[in-house]
């Protein structure tokens, strides 16, 4: 049905017959790709399963967690993030590419793509909507402190905002600061402070108090 | 291509709303997309910037109000159409009618995990590496119509090489269909008055991930 595009003009009701209509090309595309020998609907089933249940942002989690705890892990994840992670064993392998940028008091990093939709999925599952959505991929080169505001983030004033672009093959992952009143606490618990949002640079690492 | 895709520094979308506890997938088919665009790769049917070009070309009204797996679903249609993979009436009737093309490989649940992890896109340079970490560079004021990775807002202005990345395979020539033609990758950094303007927030620093070849010396 490509070429049909004009068939699409009500893309904006996400409901009634037009999700109908999705629902049918989708099952028709799986249909034809595998009776075609090119996919195995099982390999599909797991694939979801994967991102369902295995891949999101508790991998990244417990990396930031160790970088907190462990300087020589910390230094390792900043030389080469994709090397370091790779040595926790707890994840089946990360792509190359990955590298992590550290927050300080003095520098707050965000990670974006405007082009489309890059993300580490292997360390922090798929992207959220509002990471794909036109508003943040739009917003965030220009008027960071804007978009922070929209997640109840005020940054002091003179701290450096630093947005990166994932434009090519990179992918990023903050290292977000880890909240004062957790001296002594193991990664495991360090590492439920480490939310999803802290890791793409919309968030903050939860202070103790907001643990839930 | 200057394309709606590219929404770096626009104005009008609103606030970014986010939403509490969301699902990895708000319908089954959302994940069946996924997997099959996953799938589809590893097969080697195409590649990543192919996807990525075959969204960029959906109309400007389709791309801004197709959901997220919508536009995946309209370029993969397009993708297995345009290169051959199913014919549209194929795609119409639900049934394959003829055997389908040779690919490289498959895509079976023994190795699915081997499947999810990223396939490194390092490749051979072709040449020297001109830049390092501190040069002073001025992107290139492309507007090539076919697939780019060089956003807008960031084409003839003037940054400091922040990193390499070692050699990339080149998107620009992927999506084309002209071979990896390896490229060297560097994370070039933009102040916010560079980009934006006297009245830009002085705090702000934005960088990019770019090839070579939108790269000029400064």
């Amino acid at each position: 049905m490509a070429g049909h595009d004009h068939d699409h003009d009500h893309h904006d009701h996400e409901h009634g017959s037009e999700l109908s209509e999705t629902q049918l090309r989708v099952r028709a595309l799986e249909t034809v790709l595998t009776e075609k020998g090119y996919i195995d609907p099982t390999a599909l089933d797991a694939i979801i399963e994967a991102y369902e249940t295995k891949i999101g942002p508790r991998n990244g989690s417990v990396v930031i967690a160790k970088a907190w705890t462990d300087p020589n892990f910390k230094k390792a994840l900043l030389e080469d993030a994709t090397k370091a992670v790779a040595s926790m064993g707890h994840m089946s392998r990360v792509g190359d590419h990955l590298v992590a940028v550290e927050n300080t008091p003095q520098r707050h990093n965000m990670i974006v793509c405007t082009l489309c939709s890059c993300y580490p999925w292997e360390v922090l599952g798929l992207p959220p909507v509002w990471y794909k959505s036109a508003p943040y991929r739009s917003r965030a080169v220009k008027d960071p402190r804007g978009v922070l505001n929209d997640f109840g983030i005020a940054l002091p004033k003179d701290t450096e905002v630093r947005v990166w672009d994932s434009t090519a093959e990179t992918r990023f992952i903050v290292l977000p600061m880890r909240p004062a009143g957790t001296e002594g606490w193991s990664e495991e618990k360090l590492a439920d402070l480490v939310t999803r949002d802290s890791m793409i640079g919309t968030g903050l690492a939860l202070n103790p108090a907001e643990m839930k | 291509m200057d394309g709606v895709h590219d929404m770096g520094g626009m104005d009008g979308f609103g606030k970014v709303e986010a939403e509490v506890n969301e699902p990895p997938f708000h319908a089954p088919w959302e994940g069946r997309v996924l997997a099959m665009q996953r799938a589809m790769g590893y097969a080697g049917a195409w590649h990543i910037d192919h996807s990525r070009f075959a969204q960029e070309k959906l109309p400007p009204a389709t791309y801004l109000t197709a959901s997220y797996y919508q536009r995946w679903a309209l370029a993969m249609e397009k993708n297995v159409t345009e290169r051959g993979y199913a014919t549209p009436e194929e795609l119409k009737s639900g049934h394959a009618q003829a055997a389908g093309k040779n690919l490289p490989r498959k895509l079976t649940p023994d190795v699915v995990g081997a499947g999810l992890t990223r396939s490194s896109f390092y490749r051979q340079p072709q040449g020297a590496q001109k830049f390092k970490p501190g040069d002073r560079v001025r992107t290139k004021n492309i507007h090539p119509a076919t697939h780019t990775r060089l956003p807008r807002y960031a084409r003839d202005k003037l940054g400091v090489v922040e990193m390499c990345h070692g050699c990339h395979m080149y998107p620009d020539s992927v999506a084309n269909d002209q071979g990896d033609n390896p490229q060297w990758l560097y994370t070039v950094v933009f102040d916010s008055r560079e980009l934006w303007g006297p009245d830009a927030d002085p705090t702000l620093k934005i960088s990019i991930d770019a090839f070579e070849p939108y790269l000029d010396p400064a």
